[in-house]
């Protein structure tokens, strides 16, 4: 590659990194300028300001602001740690043994997926009020299991294919039963799928709106996309700009986190060694 | 360890396709046997049915007196050396190793000293800390052998364990494989496409041709009384050379003139029109080495030579020569089937490596006609089969190797050591 051509490719790299970051920049600025600055037609704040942060977290909006994190991170977390678990027995049985409908379960995995959420969003509303799931923890897992649950199979049957099978079958010769096998060899080789599958649904559970906002009312299950929506101004007159960026801020740095802890273990390595390359 | 008894063993799978087809096989206490093929012979198969990874559909497979059809791998007591070695890549050489152990619920102490005895015989001492990953080839395939023997198995099951490995060290790990068999006396099935492999490893092998048992017997009986066409192509390398050869009394007329038999293999082809003359490289020699004294118990032949290889210590040669299309059909189809598509017929050679014989150019050849045989080409069956000589070289490997077992047993005083005590040297009970 010459020089010239190098140079090109960091120039456009640099142009779609700003592309993507532009935005969340924006929101930082935007969550660390004061009320009264805005409107101040400019990119930075005139001077940083923290009155947002105190709105949300200990100021007037903290009542709508911290109930509604709890419950997300409740919600997700147990909806992403249910998916993962099922998802590992549904895919394994799919990679491994011969059953019929199969194909069957997988199609209907991939028919779930791609059903519209709006669609199914009213029927739940009245059903989950009829049987008291309405405004519920349990009332919002459900409907994320089932957003989850075909893409986290999809993704770890992928995986389990991948696992020689050599690798069961000498653990079975050397004594161990079929449950043992997967405990102690299947599952630890399968880690960075298991964690990639794992991520990929608490983003999905965790970005989700439609159902944050349409199956709950009060501080009891809302989740924080859901609670965003209902910030309110100090008055009618203003607009709650700075608190919604702060909030937005606020609920990405978990995610990054999360990308951040596992990133090592999404990028699969492990099976090296297994066989010989 | 035990003995493993196959009784009638089928394996149809859902096609109908049969893979093994009526396979009847003893293999002795403490016996080493290779099970032999071409791709696709069934060998594979019929180890993953000793070892329980692949279904019976009919016989009796019966491991130390005990029908084991119906019993899971893990009940069967046997272990197994993978291919591609199947090590566990998350656990350490150790745990690797004491993987079995641990599975068994053996207290720690005892599988510190399992696993310590384990590497001491496949010196893996300095890698016991590491992951597969970071081992080469050979210390892999070490580490499946040590997660093999740190158990008392019933029996060893490989399947063509060195095939990944290069040359060089494939031989290294073969002497260390027979060592480590003789030393722990232990029942052993190894299957292999590699015939030096069979040759070297095994007291008796079995020959697999499309899911059918061909002949089990010595290395000795399979290369000198092959009993058929199909073992004597496929044991030996370079392979035996097959001639037609027209039958007119006792002299058989071969492209390469004349040759004349004794009076046995002259009784063996009587009534036939014509017949493979099947012809080892080396009963051939440069016809001007050959001292007078041993000339006139063969016969001497003038042909052509195609190409010559030189490789230090011997030489070939490779002779065309023109056959009748319904033998070269027959002859292109067993060489298809022993995985090595041969172009043209033509004999390979082996010649003395000081001989000034060159190619493009007409040389005289002797050839050895006392250890000639002569197949029939419609059935591939050896005519001149002795079959008494065939079972005393059986006889006789049978006795070295107790002799080699005994001998062990008396240095080592333990020669289970790595199996605990308690196990009898295995010379005893054996059966040839």
């Amino acid at each position: 590659m010459s020089r010239r051509e190098k140079n090109l490719w960091i120039f456009g790299g640099i142009l779609i990194v700003i592309y993507a970051l532009f935005p969340i920049a924006w929101i930082v600025s935007l969550s660390l300028k004061a009320p009264s600055d805005l409107s101040n037609q400019q990119f930075l704040p005139t001077q940083v300001s923290w009155e947002n942060y105190e709105l949300i977290l200990t100021g007037g909006a903290s009542d709508l602001f911290l109930p509604a994190l709890r419950n997300s991170f409740g919600i997700v977390l147990i909806a992403t740690a249910i998916a993962c678990f099922l998802a590992m027995f549904a895919a394994y049985a799919i990679a491994r043994l011969d059953f019929p409908g199969k194909k069957l379960i997988l199609s209907t995995a991939l028919a779930v997926a791609i059903f519209p959420v709006i669609s199914i969003v009213t029927p739940l509303f009245n059903l989950w009020r009829q049987i008291g799931l309405y405004d519920t923890w349990p009332g919002l897992i459900i409907p994320y299991l089932s957003l989850t649950l075909p893409i986290s199979i999809w993704t770890l049957s992928a995986f389990f294919r991948e696992i020689p099978w050599e690798m069961e079958q000498a653990a079975q010769v050397d004594g161990a039963t079929t449950w043992q096998a997967f405990r102690k060899v299947i599952v630890p080789l399968a880690a960075p799928g298991v964690f990639t599958t794992a991520i990929i649904a608490f983003f999905i559970a965790w970005n989700d709106f439609v159902y944050g906002i349409s199956l709950t009312s009060t501080n009891a299950a809302r989740p924080v996309p859901a609670a965003l929506g209902l910030f309110s101004g100090a008055s009618q007159f203003e607009s709650p700009t700075g608190g919604i960026s702060a909030a937005a801020v606020v609920v990405t740095i978990p995610v990054i986190i999360l990308v951040l802890l596992f990133q090592r273990r999404i990028v699969a390595g492990l099976t090296n060694g297994a066989v010989k390359g | 360890m035990a003995a493993i008894e196959m009784k009638n063993i089928i394996k149809t799978y859902d096609d109908g396709f049969p893979a093994v087809n009526d396979v009847s096989l003893d293999i002795a206490d403490g016996e080493f046997m290779i099970l032999v093929g071409p791709s696709g012979c069934g060998k594979s198969t019929l180890l993953r049915m000793i070892v329980g990874l692949e279904d019976i559909t009919s016989g009796d497979m019966i491991i130390g007196g005990k029908r084991v059809n119906d019993k899971a791998p893990r009940e069967r007591n046997l272990s197994m050396v993978f291919q591609n070695y199947a090590l566990y890549p998350h656990l350490t050489v150790y745990e690797n190793i004491a993987f079995p152990l641990r599975l068994a619920k053996m207290d720690d102490q005892e599988v510190e000293r399992r696993v310590q005895e384990a590497s001491d015989v496949l010196e893996l001492h300095e890698h016991l800390d590491r992951k597969p990953a970071n081992l080469s080839g050979g210390q892999r395939q070490r580490v499946a052998m040590g997660r093999a023997i740190v158990r008392q198995a019933e029996a060893f099951l490989f399947d063509e364990p060195l095939s990944n490995l290069d040359a060089k060290l494939r031989g290294q790990m073969r002497t260390e494989i027979s060592r480590l068999q003789r030393r722990l006396g232990i029942t052993t099935v190894y299957v292999t496409h590699d015939q030096t492999e069979a040759m070297t490893l095994g007291d008796r092998v079995a020959v697999l041709r499309k899911g059918l048992l061909q002949q089990v017997a010595s290395p000795r009986e399979l290369y000198e009384q092959p009993v058929n066409l199909f073992v004597a192509g496929f044991i030996g390398s370079p392979p035996m050379n097959f001639l037609p050869a027209t039958v007119n009394g006792s002299t058989l007329e071969t492209p390469f003139g004349e040759v004349t038999l004794d009076d046995e293999k002259a009784r063996a082809v009587a009534g036939k029109d014509l017949v493979l003359m099947g012809v080892r490289p080396e009963y051939f020699e440069d016809a001007s080495l050959v001292e007078d004294s041993k000339r006139n118990l063969g016969s001497t032949f003038t042909a052509r030579v195609d190409v010559t290889e030189w490789l230090g210590d011997s030489q070939y040669a490779y002779i065309p020569f023109d056959a009748p299309k319904e033998v070269e059909d027959q002859l292109k189809e067993l060489s298809r089937e022993l995985d090595s598509d041969q172009l043209r017929t033509q004999a390979i050679v082996s010649i003395d490596s000081t001989s000034r014989i060159r190619e493009g150019r007409d040389a005289e050849f002797w050839i050895d006609t006392r250890k000639v045989h002569c197949f029939d080409p419609a059935s591939g069956d050896n005519l001149t089969r002795d079959a008494e000589a065939g079972a005393k070289l059986t006889r006789e490997a049978g006795e070295d190797r107790e002799a080699d077992l005994a001998a062990n047993a008396e240095r080592d005083g333990h020669p289970t050591s790595a199996q605990g005590a308690g196990t009898a040297p295995a010379g005893g009970s054996t059966r040839v």
